[in-house]
């Protein structure tokens, strides 16, 4: 068993509970003395850090939101002072504005320890070569598996994402071992491969781990299948630290949470109600060791169930259940966060009248993809073919710039998207996970 | 002398066309010439109709998006050269066509164009003075 800490991943409960319950104080007073917005929240309901005794208070505490961060934004909710800030991390906020972390040197240092568990697991150690496909910069996959694979104290090959010919001839060339990047791309890669009329033979990969957007069991088979490796299914969001929160043990029957850096719980998404365990509901995480940008109580939106039964891999860490929706209308597609309200605000520049328009999301060649239909209005239409390319061309650049995804843009006739009395139908999502 | 041309937007549907000349036909309108640019996805439908004022509300009713547009009808000869001798005065004028296509009216001997430009009012002028035939709204309205 590939254990990076042992101590810490097979530590019996009553340890992990103290642990956890010590961690838990000393951050609700953190917050509490340094965060004016939970000093506010708690004194609302009247909770002061003394009322939190342990994990078992836990639902005493207030919930925090991506609202909140977005009201806060960029560094209202950081407990410490900027310059202890050295990191800078954001990903897609519901419109335009981005959701902003940041990360003191201890955070960061917690950080490579969670991710290097995650790598452990898959089987990497210092002879291993690790090729980093995630995008690198301010999306936190990238730097977050980087830091991981480096205190393990194996060869990073940073090579982030895209230009896949160079993506082949790595693996191949350099030998790689451990792939990270996300599922549906690396399902292109071993389609590439294919192509290129490379055995998997021929390389040198073990196992690969993929995560920042669902997959299936089915597709979890192809890749082992197809790239001859262990495919380990990894899950995290930049609020809570990035990549590294959870992950698969080679028993691949839940992902492990780092629990002594994260306390997980499930809610009713809508009475925000404690659920027991086995139950299916939103996941909702409170960090106890970061010091930058800790949380109370965050909704990720993701919807899981949480097992508290020994693992047969020796792990005692909870488990919980590969991610199969969210409570919200957040897409991800190719790996990028987006959120229909997104899209409109694009539009909604474009013209005078906010028009009418459906997202279909689809998977072609393990690509996702994303149409746009837009409804025609007086004000997009010119009689000349050239205006209206231009129309659809303005929204695909507007769409890139704003959001890094490439869509098609189809303008189609008035009146034939669905209307509906309730909440609009806005996303046709085709693909299967 | 700018003739109302209708411009209709159609996605590249089935039926979309037969939706359209079956609303005008139910109106009791008349469509003279007609012409389709095309690409992938939709289509600009362009048409010379006998009332271009009742054609863009009746459209506009049964939610399509209609524009109007400002074009020239010319009549040439009908003979070879007959449209050459017409575009050849535009071209030394330096007028740019847009688009342009032709259709049958009444008038004998005469094959009849529809033309976009970029100077409409310039390029009618020009053609009148070389003698060209430009023919009136009313005229076109009652083809």
């Amino acid at each position: 068993m590939n254990y990076w800490n042992p101590t810490i991943e097979c530590m019996p409960r009553e340890e992990l509970t103290r642990i956890q319950n010590e961690r838990l104080i000393e951050t609700v007073k953190k917050v509490y003395h340094n965060v004016p917005y939970y000093r506010d929240k708690m004194q609302k309901i009247g909770i002061e850090p003394g009322d939190i005794k342990g994990i078992e208070d836990l639902s005493k505490l207030p919930f925090t939101t991506k609202q909140d961060l977005r009201d806060t934004y960029p560094y209202g909710m950081f407990a410490v002072n900027l310059s202890e800030i050295v990191r800078i991390h954001a990903s897609s906020g519901t419109t335009g504005k981005q959701t902003v972390v940041g990360y003191t040197r201890k955070d960061i240092d917690s950080w490579a320890e969670v991710m290097a568990r995650t790598l452990a697991s898959a089987g990497t150690d210092r002879n291993s070569f690790v090729q980093i496909a995630y995008g690198y910069g301010l999306f936190t996959g990238g730097l977050g598996v980087h830091y991981g694979a480096e205190r393990i104290g194996a060869s990073v090959i940073p090579i982030s994402g895209g230009n896949t010919k160079r993506q082949l001839q790595i693996m191949k060339d350099f030998g790689t071992n451990i792939l990270a990047c996300t599922p549906s791309y690396a399902l292109y890669l071993a389609e590439e491969l294919e192509e290129a009329g490379i055995k998997k033979e021929e390389l040198k990969l073990k196992a690969g781990v993929f995560g920042a957007e669902p997959w299936s069991e089915s597709m979890r088979k192809e890749l082992e299948e197809r790239l001859g490796i262990l495919a380990i299914d990894i899950y995290g969001l930049s609020e809570v630290i990035g990549p590294g929160v959870a992950s698969e043990c080679p028993v691949k029957c839940g992902l492990h949470i780092q629990e002594d850096h994260f306390i997980p719980e499930i809610i009713d998404p809508d009475t925000e109600e404690v659920l027991p365990p086995g139950s299916v509901g939103e996941l909702v995480f409170t960090t106890i060791t970061k010091e930058g940008l800790p949380l109370i109580r965050y909704r990720t939106r993701d919807i899981s169930s949480l097992n508290y039964e020994k693992c047969e891999c020796g792990r005692t860490l909870v488990r919980m259940n590969r991610v199969t929706g969210r409570t919200d209308d957040m897409l991800i597609i190719r790996g990028v966060n987006v959120f229909p309200s997104q899209i409109e605000s694009v539009l909604l520049q474009m013209g005078d009248t906010s028009p009418h328009y459906l997202l279909i999301v689809d998977r072609v060649d393990n690509l996702d993809s994303l149409e746009i239909q837009v409804e025609m209005t007086p004000s997009l239409f010119s009689d000349h073919v050239r205006g209206i390319e231009e129309v659809e061309k303005k929204i695909r650049a507007e769409i890139l710039s704003t959001l890094g995804i490439n869509a098609k843009v189809k303008l189609v006739e008035p009146k034939t998207i669905e209307r509906s009395t309730g909440k609009a139908k806005r996303v046709i999502d085709k693909r299967q996970f | 002398m700018l003739v109302k041309q209708i411009s209709v937007f159609l996605e590249n549907k089935s039926g979309r066309l037969a939706e359209v000349t079956k609303i005008l036909g139910e109106n009791n309108i008349d469509i003279s010439a007609l012409s389709i640019a095309d690409t992938t996805d939709f289509g600009i439908l362009r048409l010379i109709v006998n009332d271009p004022d009742k054609t863009l509300k009746v459209l506009q009713e049964n939610n399509f998006t209609v524009q109007t547009t400002e074009v020239i009808a010319i009549a040439v000869e009908d003979r070879p050269g007959g449209l050459s001798e017409a575009l050849k005065i535009l071209s030394e004028y330096s007028i740019g066509i847009e688009y342009m296509y032709a259709f049958v009216g009444k008038a004998t001997n005469k094959a009849l164009v529809i033309i976009r430009t970029d100077n409409p009012e310039e390029a009618v002028k020009r053609l009148q003075e070389s003698d060209i035939e430009v023919l009136s709204p009313e005229t076109v309205y009652k083809l």
